[in-house]
């Protein structure tokens, strides 16, 4: 049965017209993810509802947890075990998984983290959209880390940026987050799937040792990713959350512990350029700039429009990667433009912002519930011109 | 226990010889455990290259730290769910969690009860020393009724969890509860959940001298194994409901196997492999 036959395909290339988070869990199919484990949790569910029909059809593994603490566990848990895995979830679970996120850091761990944000604080509006989780996927769990956080716009964007997750996780060996809303995960939508020799993919860093005395599992050359063995390979890995030597073993120097915490950020951050994705739409000869992402960032599109329609030469930053923060981009455009930051929050983004800018910024929040709409955002945009 | 691993021994290839010596204090019955599953293993014919043990956070947390397979010591009470994870990617490993009363049944006691349901291919060892040890003896969900602890100083009023019959209520495939004491039965424990699928379930009983004997006036480790000893009671008649601890010298201490493949009236027990919740290979 040829129905049956494409349903049986890792990578559904053609055009689908799939809502976001259908797209997102095309995207971890594609990209090859072995293991989803989650929680169901509003506005993420579709993913996981697909995944369950999907995954076992090619051969991975759907298993629905207890909760977000044994969610985020079992993807740690599938990594070492030589899998791609990923969770999905939104913000209560995202709360609950940022203790193991932190062991993920810290024992190199790559994973996929999907947040669907709806509003909070707390259970706040569970079935609208919102922005606020930006910080907590930076600052979310104890202890100095540099995440990677993508913010997509659009179900494609959902595939793509999935895509990419996975092989950012691979070759930093970090967790990565998918900061999506709620007006994106559920937006429907045209996503070309490409062919799968078309898909970007890299993978992790390998041994390039045969199991022995010598392999020593948090050793990093010059690109400070050290390579990964998987249980069941024969090199009788040790891995913990302590502070660790190169060997794995636990150690209470405090200069181990400062080379190793500087080492983790390093390697994120000093890939800052490459990891940071903006879209610049109309910045050439803008007088004012809307900075914004995600959903937010159709609206700003729209506002953008119609100020150039009048004849105020406005353009937009759109954020892709939110973590590590566009502050390099922003910090330019501070230089020649007015700047406005539109967000479903009160002004995570902007604050960030306002470190790079000397304070110019121009916020249009709402704390979430609805799409903010283009209108406030063009009448700053006037305003500012 | 310092002398099982400071001279040689059959099972030194198996630990970790350059982290020696150990964390644990002298009269602490985790070495031994951990020994004893070692040699369990070594005799099962299983290849250790596919063994691997799950640790929560305690002191029986560290035992990842010394055994010589692929370890993981992952965060307080998820050592089950990561465990979960890493048998589910890979079905071909063999996975044990190693873990404390603490980890296991406060924190982490919700993916017990879900990783029975599951009847997940695991076999889940409970050092279970009445008490968390590593933060310095705090009252626990093992911690006997009016045992002294750091956080019940006028003795624990709360009813403490019979750890054989939660498992057996939930339908494990093996269940047995031995001491640090009696390595020979343990060690005959191991053997037979590692050759047995499912959820197998492993409870040994050891002196914390620091954490939880001196406090309740069992002694130095060598006494509160005397204790076990002359408490203990093999009995197949005992059932898991009536396996309670209460620790003290006019109750005995129930021991034994009390859930295996043949045994019957032990619940729901059986090689049932259905993976509710779990799709896929
Ligand atoms: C989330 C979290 N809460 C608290 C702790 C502190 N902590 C470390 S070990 C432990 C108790 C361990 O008790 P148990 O599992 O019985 O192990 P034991 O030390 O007795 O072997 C606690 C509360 C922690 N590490 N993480
Ligand atoms: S505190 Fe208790 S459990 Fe921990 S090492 Fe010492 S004796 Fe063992
Ligand atoms: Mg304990």
């Amino acid at each position: 049965m040829t129905v049956r036959q494409a349903h049986q395909e890792r990578v559904r290339t053609g055009d689908h017209f799939i809502n976001g988070d259908v797209a997102c869990a095309e995207g971890a199919l594609a990209a090859g993810c072995g293991l989803f484990a989650g929680y169901p949790i509003t506005p993420s569910t579709e993913i996981a509802e697909h995944l369950a029909r999907r995954l076992p059809e090619v051969g991975g593994t759907f298993v629905q947890m207890e909760d977000e603490l044994g969610s985020m566990a079992a993807v740690l848990g599938a990594s070492w075990a030589g899998a791609r895995a990923m969770t999905a979830t939104s913000g209560p679970g995202f709360s609950l998984m940022q203790e193991n996120i932190g062991w993920g850091v810290l024992t190199e761990t790559p994973c996929v983290v999907v947040d669907v944000q709806r509003p909070g604080p707390s259970t706040g509006l569970p079935t609208q959209t919102s922005q606020s989780d930006v910080m907590q996927a930076k600052w979310g769990s104890h202890g100095d880390y540099e995440p990677v956080a993508y913010a997509p716009a659009s179900p494609q964007e959902m595939f793509d940026l999935t895509v990419l997750a996975f092989n950012t996780a691979d070759r930093l060996r970090i967790p990565v987050f998918i900061m999506a809303d709620e007006a994106v995960g559920h937006i429907t939508e045209r996503v070309r799937i490409p062919a799968a020799e078309a898909l970007p993919s890299s993978s992790r860093p390998r041994p390039t040792d045969a199991p022995g005395n010598g392999f020593l599992p948090f050793k990093a050359g010059p690109g400070l990713v050290p390579p990964m063995a998987h249980a069941g390979e024969g090199y009788h890995i040790h891995i913990t959350g302590l502070t660790h030597t190169e060997r794995g073993y636990p150690t209470n120097s405090a200069e181990v512990h400062d080379r190793l915490v500087r080492r983790l950020s390093d390697k994120v951050l000093r890939r800052a350029d490459e990891l940071t994705l903006v879209e610049r739409v109309w910045l050439d000869d803008a007088q004012v700039a809307v900075v914004a992402y995600g959903g937010t960032a159709r609206s700003a599109r729209q506002a953008v429009r119609i100020a150039r329609e009048r004849g105020v030469r406005a353009g937009l930053l759109r954020l892709i990667t939110l973590w590590p923060f566009p502050g390099a981009a922003i910090a330019q455009l501070g230089l020649q433009t007015r700047l406005v930051v539109a967000e479903s929050n009160l002004g995570q983004v902007a604050r960030e912002a306002e470190r790079y800018t000397a304070g110019q910024v121009y916020r249009v929040t709402h704390a979430g519930g609805h799409l903010l709409p283009p209108e406030p955002i063009l009448e700053a945009i006037l305003e500012r011109a | 226990m310092s002398e099982i691993v400071t001279t040689t021994h059959p099972t030194d290839p198996l630990l970790r010889a350059e982290r020696l010596p150990h964390i644990w204090c002298p009269g602490c019955g985790i070495g031994s455990v951990t020994a004893c599953y070692m040699s369990a293993l070594a005799e099962s014919g299983l290849p250790l290259d596919q063994c691997v043990v799950v640790s929560g956070i305690g002191c029986t947390g560290r035992v990842a730290g010394y055994v010589n397979l692929d370890s993981f010591h992952t965060t307080h009470g998820r050592a089950i769910a990561f465990a979960t994870g890493v048998k589910l990617a890979n079905p071909r490993l063999q996975v044990t969690v190693f873990s404390g009363d603490g980890d296991l049944f406060a924190i982490g006691g919700n993916h017990f009860l879900h990783a029975v349901r599951r009847n997940t291919d695991l076999l889940v060892v409970c050092v279970n020393n009445f008490n968390y040890a590593m933060t310095g003896g705090q009252a626990g969900p093992t911690t006997p009724r009016h045992s002294f602890t750091t956080t019940t100083p006028r003795g624990a009023t709360d009813q403490p969890f019979n750890l054989q019959h939660l498992a057996a209520a939930l339908g494990v495939v093996y269940s047995a509860r031995w001491t640090a004491l009696h390595l020979r039965q343990l060690k005959t424990s191991f053997s037979q959940a590692l050759q047995l699928h499912g959820f197998r379930f492993v409870e040994v009983l050891s002196p914390c001298p620091v954490g939880f004997g001196k406090a309740n006036d069992l002694g130095e480790g060598i006494e509160e194994m005397e204790f076990y000893r002359a408490q203990g009671v093999v009995d197949r008649r005992i059932s898991p409901a009536e396996a309670l601890i209460e620790m003290s010298k006019s109750t005995p201490l129930p021991l034994g196997v009390f859930v295996d493949p043949e045994r019957q009236g032990n619940g729901q027990a059986g090689p049932a492999k259905g993976a509710d919740g779990v799709v896929g290979r």
